[in-house]
């Protein structure tokens, strides 16, 4: 082969080399795109809350603070109990409510009520709250996350939805 | 392919081969090695890793000492065998894992065994490879030219580490549980984004089906995938670089001779790698084996605790044994350094172990003349340790049994009269004992109370109580006056039997005189 056509073949098998790299980084980022939207479906909604139903008023005593559960109103079928979520419901009198979450505001373990002492205390790492849900001692940086409610008809609602944070208190 | 090849192959193989080497396959070998020979003429496994099986190394580098990297790869295998076992029966969802694991222990065959190998096997894998990393470090061999070897190793440590963390996950119980839960509040402390990144975590807006999937495929794919090319690209470079010789003082690492010198060290006091090199390691292998083996016969599985059911948060969650330290760290940070800390924190240890062969890249070796070394490995090694140590019993922890659980000693209350007697029943029902001790019992939290009064006067037992103070909460609103008589009345009478309860200064002392009916110095004038 003459040195002229061997450059041009070498020209030529540089040029298909060239399409061959851009076509695959055009299929790479059509397939990230997806993968990325996929891993990242959970970002779609920035806030998910919704009001879902405590339970009747009369199972929470006013002057008193009881564990009430609901189901998350976001679930998959697999969630099992892990969709279930605890929060206290503290009842002032004439439907003047209080909805704590059960996660500390610390590194959210779930807090315990201790009605004799009217403390909430925290099995981790020590958080303490008093019955108003403000912080008592240990190293939560704030009170307890609260949940907004609703009293409709004999029902108690709240809005929840999420697990509460300091980046998302409620 | 023609017999022709095959036997010049042969040939050429056999004049080259002997130093010390594998034997060349003999014509004339059994029915096996002429099959080796056949499918080894085709893989060319020979050609390609002969050379470095048979790379000579220094010799002294032959010694226990050397064992603990082959070890920890060792376990890595060990992981990878049972991890596939218990993935034949594990179930990852989250409404099916905890009974997953529950059939595992109890109806699945062995299925105990399995999960105790893989527990046990993970324990051993953080520890040799921790005694792995100090070794290293301590011989100097991070130094010029096997930064690259250190950094790997770094990275192979994190994802170490990320499998110990994700393997607590998939043990999904009420640790596991609430471990993602601190996870994620944790991550929610990163600024403006906190709520993504939590919800990137999770895979949801709570902890639940989604997020035990994506930690299962971090612990069964990602992970690992990234564990094993890791681990060939350190072996190679272990390989290609040559094994650190053993470290003499004096012989100081520079960048322009090392090289040489190292080449002159192998031919001069050289052995081939194999079987010199692995002697120890082959024998250190098995008793590692034996011992996981061991460890799973004898202590069995971890777990799984209770239900991972958040309504039942009558639970005390605690992290696994390597991961104590970080729980005592955020009990005891303060908290406006909290935050700080744990997005900085992170970042700074990665940076500065992923520096550390930059800026210490060349001179001594030797342990015996780097005196910060042993300062620095003696520092992590006190520090993680006593925070481990707290970290098992946690004495920050409320114990939120004790009011009802831990009776106040009989002694204490011997006669005692009505009011005291009704005060030590304060002392009960309103939960002082979940953070005070009393004789035997009671949480660690608040001071230990069995000699208070020899350190608090009455008006400052009252204070205190009333509006806590010193990281107690305020029961000026909790306790009615009449309580609080009883519990400071019963509160005055702890002093060591022989020692004066404590007194306000500005009030003169009562002679010992005085209580028998005497008359004061002072009334004399």
């Amino acid at each position: 082969m003459a040195p002229e056509a061997q450059s041009q073949a070498g020209t030529r098998r540089n040029f298909l080399m060239k399409i061959g790299i851009a076509i695959n980084v055009v299929a790479a980022s059509l397939i990230a795109v997806p993968i990325v939207g996929f891993i990242a479906a959970a970002l779609r909604k920035r806030s998910y809350q919704a009001w879902v139903e405590l339970g009747p008023l009369s199972a929470f005593p006013a002057g008193q603070t009881r564990l009430a559960t609901y189901q998350n109103p976001f679930t998959v079928p697999w969630d099992g109990k892990t969709s279930n979520v605890a929060c206290w419901v503290r009842h002032l009198g004439a439907n003047q409510m209080q909805v704590f979450a059960v996660n500390c505001a610390h590194l959210g373990c779930p807090v315990r009520w201790f009605p004799e002492s009217k403390l909430f205390m925290c099995p981790c790492h020590g958080g303490v709250y008093y019955e108003d849900g403000s912080r008592a001692s240990g190293p939560p940086p704030r009170g307890l996350f609260e949940y907004e409610y609703e009293v409709r008809g004999d029902e108690l609602w709240v809005r929840g939805g999420q697990m509460p944070t300091l980046a998302n208190p409620v | 392919m023609s017999d022709m090849d095959e036997q010049d192959l042969r040939a050429q193989r056999a004049g080259r081969g002997g130093s010390g080497g594998l034997r060349p396959l003999e014509e004339k070998g059994g029915a096996l090695l002429r099959v080796l020979d056949w499918i080894d003429f085709r893989v060319k496994f020979r050609e390609s890793f002969l050379p470095s099986i048979v790379h000579p190394i220094p010799r002294n580098t032959a010694s226990w000492w050397y064992v603990f990297g082959s070890a920890t790869l060792v376990c890595l295998i060990l992981q990878v065998v049972t991890g596939i076992c218990l993935a034949l029966v594990y179930v990852p969802s989250a409404g099916e894992a905890w009974q997953s694991l529950v059939h595992l222990n109890y109806v699945q065959p062995l299925g105990w065994f399995l999960r105790g190998m893989h527990y046990w096997g993970s324990n051993f894998m953080v520890a040799l490879m921790t005694i792995h990393l100090i070794q290293v470090f301590m011989f100097g061999a991070y130094k010029y030219p096997r930064e690259l070897t250190w950094l790997v190793g770094c990275v192979l440590f994190i994802c170490t580490l990320g499998m110990a963390f994700t393997g607590q996950v998939m043990r999904f119980d009420q640790d596991a549980y609430w471990g993602l839960g601190i996870g994620a509040s944790m991550a929610a402390r990163f600024p403006l984004i906190g709520q993504e990144v939590v919800q990137l975590m999770l895979g949801g807006p709570i902890i639940a089906g989604e997020t035990l999937s994506r930690f299962f495929a971090l612990h069964v794919f990602v992970i690992p995938g990234l564990l094993l090319g890791l681990v060939g690209l350190h072996l190679l470079l272990v390989v290609k670089i040559g094994i650190n010789e053993w470290p003499m003082p004096g012989r100081l690492v520079t960048r322009e001779r090392y090289l040489e010198e190292y080449h002159e060290l192998v031919e001069r006091d050289g052995e081939p790698f194999v079987p010199h090199g692995v002697t120890r390691d082959v024998v250190f292998a098995g008793i590692v084996m034996l011992a996981i083996a061991a460890f799973a016969a004898y202590f069995g599985p971890k777990g799984p605790s209770g239900l991972p059911d958040p309504t039942l948060i009558e639970t005390n969650p605690r992290p696994d044994f390597w991961f104590l330290s970080l729980f005592s760290v955020f009990a005891l940070l303060p908290p406006y350094m909290e935050t700080a800390l744990i997005l900085t924190a992170p970042v700074v240890l990665i940076a500065l172990a992923f520096l550390l062969p930059f800026y210490s890249n060349t001179g001594e070796k030797s342990w015996q003349r780097r005196p910060g070394a042993w300062i620095l490995v003696i520092m992590v090694f006190l520090m993680l340790g006593v925070l481990t140590w707290l970290g098992t019993y946690s004495p920050w922890s409320p114990d939120m049994t004790a009011w009802s659980g831990a009776p106040v000693p009989v002694h204490y209350v011997q006669a005692s009269s009505p009011l005291e007697l009704q005060g030590a029943l304060v002392v009960q029902a309103k939960q002082c004992r979940n953070c005070h001790q009393l004789g035997d019992g009671g949480g660690l939290r608040g001071p230990n109370l069995d000699g208070v009064a020899s350190r608090l006067t009455r008006d400052q037992l009252i204070r205190q109580v009333l509006q806590g103070g010193g990281n107690m909460p305020a029961y000026g609103k909790n306790l009615s006056p009449a309580e609080v008589t009883a519990l400071v009345a019963f509160l005055t009478t702890l002093h060591p039997a022989g020692e004066l309860p404590a007194r306000d200064s500005a009030v003169p002392a009562p002679e010992p005189a005085a209580a028998a009916g005497g008359t004061r110095p002072g009334d004399a004038g």
